[in-house]
């Protein structure tokens, strides 16, 4: 499957597991999966036969609360049962509606609290560094998660230990839970400030997979010791994908029912990639 | 009792290469033999704790044996969240290591005097909590928590510190150790505060109260059997804890005695009276001012068996009272049941 047609599944699960459950985040679980997608199909080295294999490729998804994307991705690339994502939410299910790595093959680990995913991202790079093992982390990171102290512990600590096998990703949809990023607490000039903490930043659009393909490469066959970690502020669209979604702060909780869920629906169905037979 | 951690673990890195240490820039002088000895297990995260416990989770999931240290409140509960959602939850292989529990800092300030942090390491599920008595006590249980799977909390006090166990001792996570038999009072004790129990214990048999004494070095898990036998044996259990009377030590004791039927002991916790102190002073100063003292021990077990008698004496007790007791508090007690 490629990127193109992960994507779309991932949306289309992020749609229907959020209409069934009557859950929240559905404009992150949008904004996301394009950068979940090429991770998955593109750059990650994983077998979903064996999910523990130490040679993986780590991902944190510290953006906890768009988690279905992650099992969405997990499920159609094999790692469980895509029946299962419809127990999202549900009583007694392991799919909780913060990413959780119990009993899930695939979830490294569980976050939903913000501000966690980049120390312990930091951990298991420091631990593979220590030991010489060739496998990179990845930690996927929300923009308004960028207010939590504790992200920007982490990228000090990532820069003085040289973490250069520890990639961050932002999904930089420029809002937050409440409103805009900007109107919250301002975090501009963002990318400066993560060029101060003295990290490799790339800038990319986080909907082009071509772009986050190509910058994840280029990152990927990073493996000088002394480098810097690198940091990919992924450009994208809260809702991305559904017109009355995009860039509308209404859709950081609200679920989709009714007629919005057919409309969503049908607005996927109109982008659907050629190559998915329905 | 630092000490004594820090030669333990310099021992295990030798032996163990994934073994680390990680100090939130805390242990001046302590810490750096292990450090020039062992520069690849040994990390300085820098004042920043909670990224320290994350990365320590981090480090743990993939294998590592990982201690963090700091002081007092610093590796407990200004990253609490990291111990509970990266450590606890995930299971891994994370010793929390403070130094200067209770009042050991009391010189510093209430930032510094970690007073609270028992009850909440032993609220979160899957962690092991430790307060070793004394530096015997505590060079057991640095090596028993790094062959304990999972999330460990260990709870040391002062830099050097001396045995207050005479001879061996036979040490288990989650068993009391005996150090004196007593048919009347048990004393449990947990952490550094032993040294004032086990004054207090003595100061008491040589009233002619019989006084047993306890150290549990483990809180949690707690050693049930050794506080149901108490509750059985004895008239008296006193908890004594440098430590918050609200959900600490003696709370843990008083939740097991909650679930036994039946008449058994009494329980009295020695604790701080749910206050922070804005005073400061030296450990035995602050343990006097807050009333956890061996002499304040001893008064609260006199007053204790002097008001159980008052109210349920008969000539029997009092008879029985005055045998045990020689002690001038208790001897113009006049029983209620004799007017």
């Amino acid at each position: 499957m490629n990127s193109e047609e992960l994507a779309w599944k991932i949306k289309r699960h992020g749609v229907d597991m959020t209409h069934i459950s009557k859950g929240s985040h559905i404009g992150a679980i949008l904004s996301v999966a394009d950068i979940i997608a090429v991770l998955y199909s593109d750059i990650l080295n994983y077998d979903p036969k064996n999910p523990n294999d130490d040679k993986r490729d780590r991902v944190i998804l510290s953006k906890g609360h768009a988690g279905a994307a992650l099992y969405a991705a997990l499920a159609e690339c094999g790692f469980f049962d895509v029946a299962e994502l419809k127990t999202h939410y549900a009583n007694g299910s392991r799919l909780s509606g913060h990413i959780s790595h119990k009993g899930v093959p695939g979830v490294e680990f569980s976050t939903g609290s913000l501000g966690h995913g980049l120390s312990v991202g930091a951990g298991m790079a420091l631990a593979a560094k220590k030991d010489n093992k060739a496998h990179r982390v990845y930690v996927i990171l929300g923009d308004g998660e960028c207010d939590e102290g504790s992200i920007w512990e982490a990228a000090l600590f990532a820069n003085h230990f040289k973490l250069f096998n520890l990639t961050v990703i932002i999904d930089h949809n420029k809002m937050q839970s409440l409103t805009f990023c900007e109107d919250t607490i301002s975090k501009s000039p963002f990318a400066d400030k993560w060029r101060a903490f003295g990290w490799n930043v790339i800038e990319v659009d986080g909907h082009n997979h071509s772009s986050l393909k190509e910058s994840l490469q280029i990152n990927s066959q990073n493996k000088k010791e002394q480098e810097a970690p690198t940091c990919i502020i992924a450009h994208t669209i809260k809702g991305k994908g559904i017109s009355f979604m995009e860039n509308n702060i209404l859709w950081h909780y609200r679920t989709p029912q009714g007629e919005e869920y057919e409309a969503a629906l049908r607005e996927l169905e109109a982008i659907k990639p050629c190559e998915i037979l329905s | 009792m630092r000490d004594t951690f820090i030669r333990i673990l310099e021992d295990i890195a030798k032996e163990d290469q994934n073994l680390i240490l990680i100090t939130g820039d805390l242990g001046f002088g302590v810490l750096k033999n292990y450090w020039d000895t062992y520069p690849e297990q040994f990390i300085n995260a820098g004042i920043a704790e909670q990224n320290m416990t994350g990365l320590a989770a981090g480090m743990a999931i993939e294998g590592k044996t990982v201690f963090t240290y700091s002081i007092g409140n610093f590796p407990t509960i200004r990253c609490l969240e990291q111990i509970r959602n990266d450590a606890a939850y995930h299971n891994a292989n994370v010793k929390v290591v403070a130094v200067g529990g209770g009042f050991a800092y009391g010189s510093l300030g209430m930032s510094h005097h970690a007073t609270e942090d028992i009850a909440i390491m032993r609220a979160l599920p899957n962690v092991t909590v430790l307060a070793p008595g004394d530096i015997k006590e505590t060079e057991e249980a640095v090596k028993a928590i790094y062959k304990w799977p999972g999330t460990c909390y260990l709870r040391l006090g002062r830099g050097g510190g001396k045995p207050i166990h005479e001879g061996a001792i036979d040490f288990k996570i989650g068993k009391a150790i005996k150090l004196l038999e007593g048919e009347t009072v048990a004393i449990f004790s947990t952490g550094e505060i032993l040294e004032e129990a086990k004054k207090g214990a003595t100061l008491l048999n040589n009233m002619g109260v019989s006084t047993g004494l306890f150290s549990f070095p483990t809180v949690k898990p707690i050693d049930y059997e050794t506080i149901i036998q108490s509750a059985n044996n004895v008239d008296l259990i006193i908890t004594v804890e440098e430590h918050n009377i609200i959900g600490g030590f003696g709370s843990a004791v008083a939740e097991v005695l909650a679930g036994v039927q039946g008449n058994h002991a009494q329980l009295i916790r020695i604790g701080l009276d749910d206050k922070y102190s804005s005073i400061v002073g030296s450990q035995e100063y602050l343990r006097d001012c807050y009333g956890i003292s061996a002499q304040q021990i001893v008064d609260k077990v006199i007053n204790t068996l002097k008001s159980r008698y008052s109210i349920n004496g008969t000539k029997e007790d009092m008879h029985y009272y005055n045998g045990i007791f020689n002690h001038e508090s208790i001897c113009d007690l006049e029983p209620r049941g004799t007017k």
